[in-house]
C-alpha cells in the first residue's frame, strides 16, 4: 500500500469553491482524506508543500496529438511530457488526425500509442462523421465501446444540418457527447481575421463574429429537435453568450468552452502578421474577449481548454493567409490562466471549476475533484513564480507558441497521476 | 538625411518628414527626367529584381525603367511561371534569391503581409510593389506628389476616395499617408466595398457619390477590380457605373478646380467616364504615370544610400574586430 501524505498546502477546491491550507492524503492512487488540522499519521511519503497550492489536475479537452499521420509534430511520448509539466493529468485527444479517427480499428492504435507512451491519462475522441466530411455518421457506438469519450469532426463544422440532425438523434439514443465547433461555414469562408479595424487595416479576410452565433443558433435548435448531450468547443464572441444562457435556462443539454488564448489574446496580437497568432476561430476584439472572461466566471461558459495544436515551423513559415491555424497549449495553460487570477478576473478555484471540475463532469470522470475517492490525478504549483516563457523549452515537439518570450508567472512544481509522481523531482 | 528606413514596406511606418524627404527628391528627379538628364551613377554596380507574384504590367515597367534611369542592373522574374509552381515556399524563394547578392528587391505579392515576411530573411533593400490588400506604398507616394505638384501643397486639402475600397491597397496606403499629412480624407463606396471599422482610420465615410464629393479638392476613382467579385458585391457594372462611377454630373458637387486621379488601368465606363479621364483640365492620370517613376527612382535612391551606409558601418565593425 502506497501513501503520500501532502502537508502545508494551499487546498484548491473547485466543489467547494474554497482556498484553504491543510492537508491531503493519498492512499493507493486515490484521495483518502483532507482536512484542515493536525494531519493523519502515515508510513509514506510527507511532501511539505510549503504554503504551495494543490489542486485537481487539468482535463484538457480537445489537445491535438499528431499521432497518426505527423508525429515530427506531437507525439503520445511528446505530448504526455508536456501535459505532465503543464499540469494537464488528462487530455482529451482529437480525432483530426491523419487518417481521421473514424473507425474502432483506428481508435485503438491510438489507445494502445497512448497507453505505451504517454505520461497523463488520454481519453480518445472520436470523429462525428466519417473521414470528418460531414456525409455519413461514424460507428458511434462501436467507437463508444472502443473507448471514444466524445463525437467530434474537430475545427470542421457539419454543414449539412441533416447530417447533424440524424447524427444527434442517433449520439442520443447511447447517451453519447457531441463537440460541435460552431461557426456559419459560408459566411467564414477563406477568413483568417475577425471583422473589424485590425482586419481592415492589415488587409486580411476576415468573418464577422455574428457567424459564431449563427453557427450556435443552428445547433441549439437542432439539440431542441434532438435532445442530444451537447458542447461547444469554443465560444469566443459576446454575442453568442446570451442564446447560450437561453438554451441553458431552457434545460437543454448543453455546455461550452473557451480556449485559454482567447481569454487572453485579442485581434490586435496578430500585429505584424505574426502567424503563431493565426487560431481558428481567429483572436476576437477585446470587448469580445473581456465578455467571455465574464462568462467564465460567471459559470456560462463551463470549461477552459488549451486547444494544443502542434504545427511546424514550415507550416507557420508563410504569408499569413496561408499559414496553418493552431498552437501549442499544454504547458502554457495553466500561466496563461493565472493571468486572470492576477488581475483579479477569477480566483483560483473558479479557475479549476473550468479547468479540472467541469470537463471532469461533462465527462462522467471521478477526477477533478479533492474528494475522497476520487483518484489521485493532483497538481502542485506556485501561482506566484515569475518566468519568460522561452519556446525553444518547451516539451512539445511543435513550438508554436504565441507566449514566446512573454513574461508569465505560476510554475507548475509536481504532477500526479493516480497517485504516481509524473513530473517534478521526487 | 530623414529617410532612415531599411525597406519601403509601407506608409504605415513612415514618419511625415521621411514622405517629405522622398517627394522632395521624387519632384528633383521629375524635373531633371523631363530635362532628360541622366542619373547612371546613382545605382551603378547595384542590382535590382523586380519579384512579381501577381501580374502587372504598369507598376513593373515603373519600377524597371526607375532602376534603369538610375543605372542598375535590373532583373525582372515573373514568379508565377517559375518556382512556386514547382512548391517551393516564399521563403525559400527569398533565401535563394539572397543568396545572388541583390541590393534591391521589388515584390509584389497576392497575400497581405507576404512582403513583410520576405524582407524578414534577406539582407537586402526591399520595396513592397503591393502586397494582398494590405499597402502598395510607392502609388500613394506618387499620388501624393501629383496632388503636390498641382495644388502647390500637400496639407489641408480635402481628398474624396471612391470605389472598391475593400480590396484596395492603393486605398489603404493613401489613407494612411494622406492622413499623416494632415488632410481630410473622405472615403465614397457601396457597402459592400467598405472595410469594417475604417470610420476609426479617421476618415469620414459615404454611400453617396454626391454627398461624398461636395467640395473636395481631390477626387481619386479605384478600379473596380473585377477579378475578385466572385462574391457579387455589386449587382452589375451598369447599376455601379450609374451610382458610383464618376460623370461629369457627380464631379460638379467637386471644386471648381478639383482634379481626377486613378491608378490605372481604367475601366471606362465601369467607374469613370472616358471624357472626363481625357479632360486635360481636370485629369491628372497621365501625371501618375510619370510621377510613378520619379517617385520608384526617389525611393530607391534613399534606400541605397541607406543600404551602402549600412554596410560601411559593418565592414568598419569587421576591420575594428580584426585588429
Amino acid at each position: 500500500m502506497t501513501e503520500i501524505l501532502f502537508t502545508n498546502a494551499r487546498l484548491i477546491d473547485p466543489v467547494a469553491i474554497s482556498d484553504v491550507s491543510g492537508w491531503l492524503h493519498v492512499k493507493d492512487g486515490s484521495i483518502a482524506a483532507s482536512g484542515d488540522g493536525t494531519p493523519p499519521e502515515t508510513k509514506g511519503t510527507v511532501i511539505d508543500c510549503g504554503g504551495k497550492c494543490l489542486a485537481p489536475g487539468i482535463i484538457d479537452i480537445g489537445v491535438k496529438v499528431s499521432e497518426p499521420g505527423e508525429r515530427h509534430k506531437e507525439s503520445f511520448h511528446s505530448a504526455g511530457l508536456a501535459a505532465a509539466a503543464g499540469g494537464v493529468t488528462t487530455i482529451v485527444t482529437r480525432a483530426d488526425t491523419l487518417p481521421v479517427i473514424d473507425t474502432p480499428e483506428t481508435l485503438e492504435f491510438v489507445a494502445r500509442r497512448a497507453a505505451e507512451d504517454s505520461a497523463v491519462n488520454v481519453l480518445p475522441m472520436a470523429a462525428l462523421t466519417k473521414g470528418r466530411e460531414g456525409n455519413e455518421m461514424t460507428e458511434i457506438g462501436f467507437l463508444q465501446d472502443a473507448g471514444a469519450v466524445a463525437f467530434s469532426d474537430g475545427l470542421r463544422v457539419v454543414s449539412k444540418t441533416k447530417v447533424l440532425s440524424r447524427a444527434l438523434t442517433y449520439a442520443r439514443s447511447l447517451d453519447a457527447l457531441v463537440i460541435g465547433h460552431v461557426q456559419e461555414p459560408q459566411l467564414s469562408e477563406g477568413a483568417v481575421a475577425t471583422k473589424g479595424k485590425f482586419a481592415s487595416l492589415r488587409g486580411l479576410p476576415d468573418v464577422s463574429p455574428m457567424a459564431e452565433r449563427m453557427g450556435l443558433d443552428r445547433d441549439i435548435s437542432l439539440l431542441e429537435m434532438t435532445g442530444a448531450k451537447y458542447h461547444v468547443d469554443q465560444l469566443t464572441t459576446a454575442r453568442a453568450l446570451p442564446a447560450l444562457e437561453r438554451a441553458k435556462r431552457n434545460g437543454l443539454d448543453i455546455t461550452a468552452g473557451v480556449s485559454i488564448h482567447h481569454l487572453t489574446l485579442n485581434e490586435f496580437d496578430v500585429a505584424d502578421y505574426r502567424t503563431f497568432f493565426k487560431l481558428t476561430p481567429p483572436l476576437r476584439s477585446e470587448d469580445d474577449r473581456l465578455a467571455v472572461i465574464d462568462a467564465l466566471r460567471s459559470g456560462l461558459i463551463d470549461i477552459l481548454c488549451s486547444m494544443h495544436t502542434p504545427q511546424d515551423e514550415e507550416s507557420k513559415r508563410l504569408p499569413f493567409e496561408e499559414a496553418a491555424s493552431g498552437a501549442v497549449g499544454l504547458e502554457t495553460l495553466l500561466p496563461a490562466a493565472l493571468r486572470l487570477y492576477h488581475e483579479g478576473q477569477l480566483t483560483l478555484p473558479e479557475l479549476f471549476r473550468a479547468l479540472s471540475l467541469n470537463p471532469a463532469r461533462r465527462l462522467g470522470l471521478p477526477s477533478g475533484r479533492l474528494l475522497e475517492g476520487a483518484p489521485a490525478d493532483l497538481i502542485l504549483f506556485d501561482p506566484d513564480a515569475p518566468f519568460i516563457l522561452d519556446r525553444a523549452a518547451l516539451r512539445s515537439k511543435s513550438k508554436n507558441t504565441p507566449f514566446d518570450g512573454a513574461r508569465m508567472q505560476g510554475k507548475v512544481v509536481g504532477t500526479w497521476v493516480k497517485g504516481a509522481r509524473v513530473f517534478g523531482e521526487t | 538625411m530623414t529617410f532612415r528606413a531599411q525597406h519601403l514596406l509601407g506608409i504605415e511606418h513612415l514618419r511625415p518628414e521621411e514622405i517629405t524627404t522622398l517627394l522632395d527628391l521624387a519632384d528633383r528627379y521629375a524635373n531633371e527626367n523631363r530635362q532628360r538628364r541622366s542619373h547612371k551613377d546613382v545605382l551603378a554596380g547595384l542590382t535590382q529584381i523586380n519579384m512579381f507574384f501577381e501580374n502587372s504590367t504598369r507598376t513593373q515597367a515603373s519600377f524597371e525603367l526607375a532602376g534603369k534611369r538610375l543605372g542598375a542592373d535590373v532583373m525582372n522574374m515573373a514568379m508565377q511561371a517559375s518556382s512556386i509552381k514547382k512548391g517551393e515556399t516564399l521563403i525559400d524563394t527569398a533565401l535563394t534569391l539572397n543568396a545572388m547578392h541583390p541590393d534591391l528587391l521589388v515584390v509584389r505579392h497576392p497575400n497581405s503581409g507576404a512582403v513583410d515576411l520576405l524582407s524578414q530573411k534577406v539582407n537586402c533593400a526591399v520595396l513592397n510593389a503591393g502586397d494582398g490588400r494590405h499597402e502598395h506604398p510607392t502609388q500613394a507616394l506618387l499620388d501624393a506628389l501629383t496632388i503636390r505638384r498641382a495644388k502647390g501643397r500637400l496639407h489641408r486639402l480635402s481628398v474624396a476616395i471612391c470605389g472598391d475600397i475593400l480590396h484596395s491597397r492603393v486605398a489603404r496606403s493613401n489613407i494612411m499617408l494622406l492622413g499623416k499629412m494632415e488632410n481630410r480624407v473622405r472615403l465614397i463606396a457601396p457597402p459592400t466595398l467598405m472595410p469594417a471599422g475604417v470610420s476609426e482610420f479617421g476618415v469620414e465615410v459615404f454611400h453617396d457619390m454626391q454627398e461624398g464629393l461636395r467640395d473636395v479638392d481631390v477626387v481619386m476613382m479605384l478600379r473596380l477590380q473585377k477579378e475578385r467579385m466572385d462574391g457579387g458585391f455589386v449587382p452589375s457594372e451598369r447599376e455601379y457605373y450609374h451610382r458610383y462611377g464618376l460623370d461629369a454630373e457627380k464631379l460638379a458637387f467637386a471644386k471648381d478646380d478639383a482634379i481626377v486621379m486613378h491608378p490605372g488601368p481604367m475601366n471606362r465606363g465601369v467607374e469613370i467616364d472616358g471624357t472626363i479621364a481625357d479632360d486635360i483640365n481636370r485629369s491628372v492620370i497621365q501625371t501618375q504615370v510619370e510621377m510613378g517613376v520619379a517617385v520608384r527612382m526617389a525611393a530607391m535612391d534613399l534606400l541605397a544610400r541607406n543600404l551602402r551606409a549600412r554596410r560601411g558601418a559593418e565592414l568598419q565593425k569587421d576591420k575594428g574586430t580584426m585588429v
